[in-house]
């Protein structure tokens, strides 16, 4: 059944085998689209009925006919469009600029929830966001720098956000608290989990994690006497500023934001006070792993990606380096898990399944393994996509997922996928004297 | 004399039923190189594994004497262990960090003596004096062995684009930025050309006049053993047959008849490389 | 009394295991072929066995239509339908969304997997409905094989089916994969692609052959949970792909046998943990002991160890 399909790349492809290749894709497509499309098993009273709209069988040869056909004859002349961007470098000037990035990409998300068309749903979608960037710079310590495939991420994220849950709510601990043990548990939990597993390899890693992230999830979800089950926690301590609360009325012998500043009091003040919190929490950990990346810690975990054996003939510890990278990575995951915990003000096991763990990973992937702009580029795509689709509810997810593939065949290595050096040589001071040895 | 840097006595190595290395005794002195040579599947790598922490000898005792932390017994150590007491090996098949740059590859090289500097990092993070201090003079470091081995022009490019000689270049050089006791080097000739073989040449000689260190190398160039080694050990079938100066290994019988007897072992082993 | 129930109920989880485990072990083996030829975590398998249990309804909805009456005749037609659309559609995931990866970084196939496996299930939720489907009993009865009072312990046809169908593909999958010329190329491609290559062996075509056996089996497999369980929705690929996919890490990944030993251990972990201990429970006991093997044994139970090449 396997007909010899020549290649798509081919650099002359005569046009007809561009059309026979479209003629078999169309009748694959049909083929395939009978027992979907044209055929709908449908749940009546008395039981199951199959209805036929065998409309939609050639329907769908015809697009995937026509899209087959049209893209064979585009790819030649867009593959020459874009060759100039692939060798295009920054100019060397830009390169003094770089240092600069950051901060200004950090003023200029401050200042979005003061912008005259930020509303509350702009300000909810950002902060999604910012989570999303945060959980995806922690996992880009393992992954993309470490080169520790993580399946299992999540958990680390659900346990910094059921840490926050019940020490507020059980121990009547506030926000801040709850935030340093929440990243403090999860990077604790990261350790004891890393110890016994690190000798393994690669994929069987990879599926260790994904038992430990499903093990976590299943824990949470039936241990009901601490985590209240599958209704998760509610009431969660809502984040204060040196003690000021959000709220309209101030708590019993406490004080609001408003009633101290003057301001007026507004529901969209907790809202940008979460956005700035996470914010600055994002901003602080993408800081963090930029300087950490200097420091002989993170040039060993890149090391440890390239090449364990060399790492070892160096008198580098493995197990040391492979365990910080875990607890790192975790931190920030718990991190965000009890931002999460705090802005929602309740949790429930349904937020860290296995999907969001492989969300967290697409956006490591998409972004370009290791790079914090792709991190940021990939997360604002991975939330804000499915938003601007939410008119085609039903079909964004069924989009989100082509696009997934879509983009990986378009740019293997990522958006983002070059590295930058964390030193040069041409940058660093000379030796004053010079005593050759 | 004092006694030797290196001594290894009786190291065995058995894989499942194989017999790769069978009671082999060797030493290895301090400004001196000594070589081990033999031909394809002798067991040399295998000699070398044991020593540098890969493998886990089935017999025998490997043992450093450290200036400063006294003797020591290699295969009781972890694998990394073994590079933190001072002995550090290149490999026969290059491994470099490939995508990190070459000044990168002679930095991680340093972690040992970064690490503590760092203060669990947070020096680090903080930027503070004494961690600047403490790169800056790993730079140094690295810049001096740049320069030794003439890699200062590619310093900031990412190694595994570098041509295979010049790899070759940074394994070494990135060894000794670590500032080892004992260099360990497999086959470092191996795909050089002739003018790149004098250099290495040179550049072994200088160590072993400068750096008050032992080399110990394998290798299947015999032009370039026979001109640079203090001492030859010849190994075979996992046993060691010979040892003793170039001119004694020359003029032995049982080396001759196993090694050096076939014209065209040398070639051979050019061409197939060692077996594990 | 006591000590006979007790054997009894024993051996009635250990015949619900051993079902289960078969279809865990049929959905494994496509994961083990595919990681074994191309060192990839083939994510949407799991979805693959889900279409093939869609399939499956949506044949027998139509064969009772028709007024198929014969359960074996009904049984084979529903098997070859099931069998042909989803090895179509194993060819056309792996055409589509994988081989343009074959040289991209380890990475980039596991997220383009990732990717089509939401798209199937979207595509199916879509096309289906979120609804589950639920088919009358289609093959009913069987036999007791020994009873005592209230308790009997049975075994029914549907499991007789299960476990028959399963050991037959299973012997008839060595033999492919011993004797043939696709088994021999398929071998080949596993040690060395670009050594087979230059041999002669088509590795396009070796490669889109597993994909099409592999989903040939979870469509197998997706026919029996439908026969089984009479209930399926667009989400049962998830879970059942992630434990065949346990398993066939928990056998050794690329060993075939290890596979199914995987699968059937998976199964029979689940159904005695669920009958003596918690059910909620059954997936921390499988997922506990795939960590406990992997970490004596790292390289699965009848994996080949990869020896360290320094």
């Amino acid at each position: 059944m396997a007909a010899p399909i020549p290649s798509p790349t081919g650099p002359a492809m005569p046009f007809v085998h561009r059309l026979r290749e479209a003629v078999i894709a169309g009748l694959v497509a049909m083929a395939l689209a009978v027992p979907f499309l044209g055929l709908r098993t449908v749940n009546l009273d008395q039981g199951l009925v199959v209805q036929a709209n065998l409309a939609y069988v050639p329907l769908a040869g015809a697009v995937v006919f026509l899209g087959r056909l049209i893209l064979g004859l585009l790819a030649a002349p867009l593959a020459k469009a874009a060759a100039p961007l692939a060798t295009w470098r920054p100019p060397a000037g830009a390169q003094r600029l770089r240092p600069w990035g950051g901060p200004l990409l950090v003023l200029a998300a401050a200042a979005l929830p003061f912008l005259p068309f930020a509303n509350r749903y702009v300000i909810d979608l950002g902060t999604t966001a910012l989570i999303y960037i945060l959980l995806a710079t922690g996992l880009n310590i393992t992954v993309g720098l470490a080169g520790l495939l993580d399946l299992g991420f999540a958990a680390f994220y659900a346990i910094g956000a059921y840490t926050c849950a019940l020490t507020t709510t059980q121990l009547h601990w506030g926000f801040w608290p709850a935030l340093a043990a929440g990243g403090l548990a999860s990077s604790l939990f990261a350790v004891l989990l890393s110890l016994p597993i690190l000798r393994l390899r690669g994929d069987y890693l990879a599926i260790v994690t994904l038992g430990f992230g499903e093990i976590t999830r299943i824990v949470i979800l039936n241990w009901q006497g601490l985590t209240g089950g599958p209704n998760g926690v509610s009431g969660i301590a809502r984040p204060t500023l040196f003690s000021l609360t959000f709220d309209r009325r101030a708590p019993a012998g406490g004080h609001t934001f408003s009633e101290v500043t003057g301001i007026a009091y507004a529901p969209e003040h907790r809202l940008i006070f979460l956005y700035l919190i996470i914010l600055a929490l994002t901003a602080l950990a993408a800081y963090t792993v930029a300087r950490l990346r200097r420091l002989p810690i993170g040039r060993a975990w890149e090391a440890l990606r390239e090449d364990e054996i060399a790492c070892r003939s160096l008198g580098i510890n493995p197990t040391m380096v492979k365990v910080s990278a875990y607890a790192t990575g975790a931190l920030m995951g718990g991190l965000a898990g009890c931002f999460f915990a705090a802005r929602q003000g309740f949790v429930s096991p349904e937020s860290f399944g296995f999907m969001e763990s492989a969300t967290i990973l697409a956006i490591v992937v998409l972004g370009g393994m290791g790079s914090q702009a792709g991190v940021i580029i990939a997360a604002l795509f991975i939330v804000v996509l499915p938003e601007l689709a939410r008119g085609f509810a039903d079909y964004r997810m069924l989009a989100f997922g082509l696009a997934m593939i879509l983009i990986m065949i378009w740019k293997p290595g990522g958006l983002l996928s070059g590295r930058l050096p964390t030193i040069r040589l041409s940058n660093a001071k000379p030796k004053p004297v010079a005593e050759a040895a | 004399m004092t006694e030797p840097l290196l001594d290894v006595q009786g190291l065995t190595m058995r894989f499942g039923g194989l017999l790769a290395v069978d009671g082999v005794d060797l030493t290895a002195e301090r400004n001196r190189i000594t070589a081990l040579i033999g031909p394809n599947g002798a067991g040399k790598t295998t000699i070398f594994n044991c020593l540098t922490g890969f493998y886990k000898p089935t017999a025998g005792r490997l043992l450093l004497r450290h200036p400063t932390r006294g003797p020591i017994e290699l295969q009781t150590l972890k694998g990394y262990g073994v590079a933190r007491t001072g002995v550090v090996r290149t490999f026969q098949n290059i491994r470099l960090f490939p995508s990190m740059t070459v000044l990168e590859n002679l930095l991680v090289a340093q972690h040992q003596a970064l690490m503590p500097r760092s203060v669990f990092s947070l020096a680090g993070l903080l930027n503070l004096k004494g961690w600047r201090a403490a790169e800056e003079a790993a730079v140094d470091t690295a810049r001096d062995w740049l320069r030794r081995l003439d890699l200062l022009a590619v310093a900031d490019e990412e190694a595994g684009n570098l041509s295979y000689g010049m790899q070759r270049r940074v394994e070494i050089a990135r060894a000794m930025s670590t500032n080892p006791l004992l260099l360990c080097l497999d086959e470092p000739a191996a795909g050089l050309n002739p003018r790149e073989t004098r250099a290495l040449a040179e550049l072994l000689a200088g160590i072993r006049a400068e750096h008050g260190i032992g080399i110990l190398l394998i290798e299947h160039d015999m032009g370039l053993v026979m001109d640079i080694s203090d001492h030859i050990f010849v190994v075979d079938h996992g046993a060691r047959i010979a040892a003793g100066t170039p001119a004694e290994i020359r003029n032995d019988e049982r080396v001759i008849k196993a090694y050096l007897g076939e014209p065209d072992a040398d070639d051979a082993a050019h061409a197939g490389g060692d077996a594990h | 009394m006591g000590f006979t129930l007790a054997v009894g109920t024993f051996l009635q989880h250990l015949i619900n295991g051993l079902t289960l485990g078969a279809i865990y072990g049929l959905i494994a083996i496509g994961y083990t072929m595919v990681y074994g030829i191309i060192r990839m975590i083939n994510f949407a398998h799991g979805e693959i066995y889900m279409i093939g249990a869609f399939i499956a309804v949506t044949t027998f909805t139509l064969l009772l239509g028709a007024g198929v009456t014969s359960v074996p005749l009904a049984l084979v037609i529903v098997l070859a339908i099931s069998c042909t659309f989803t090895a179509a559609y194993g060819w056309t995931i792996e055409r589509v969304a994988y081989r343009p990866l074959r040289t991209a970084p380890k990475l980039a196939p596991f997220i383009s997997a990732i990717g089509m496996s939401i798209l199937l299930q979207n595509f199916v939720m879509l096309t289906q409905g979120a609804r589950s489907k639920s088919l009358p009993p289609v093959m009913t009865g069987g036999i007791t094989l020994w009873h005592d009072g209230d308790f009997s312990l049975g075994l029914t046809n549907i499991q007789m089916f299960i476990i028959l169908l399963t050991v037959a593909l299973m012997a008839g999958f060595t033999l492919v994969i011993n004797r043939t010329a696709l088994g021999r190329a398929q071998r080949a491609c596993e040690q060395d692609r670009t050594m087979a290559a230059l041999l002669g062996i088509n590795v396009d075509r070796t490669i889109s052959l597993t994909f099409v056996l592999g989903a040939g089996l979870a469509a197998v497999a997706g026919v029996m949970v439908t026969l089984y369980y009479g209930v399926i929705d667009f989400y049962i690929g998830f879970l059942a792909g992630m434990k065949a996919f346990t398993a066939a890490v928990l056998g050794g990944i690329g060993s075939l046998p290890g596979a199914m030993l995987g699968g059937l251990l998976i199964g029979l972990i689940e159904a005695f943990f669920s009958g003596y201990v918690s059910s909620a429970y059954k997936d921390v006991a499988a997922f506990s002991i795939l960590i406990l093997v992997l970490v004596v044994r790292p390289s699965g139970l009848l994996g080949r160890p990869d020896i360290e090449k320094v």
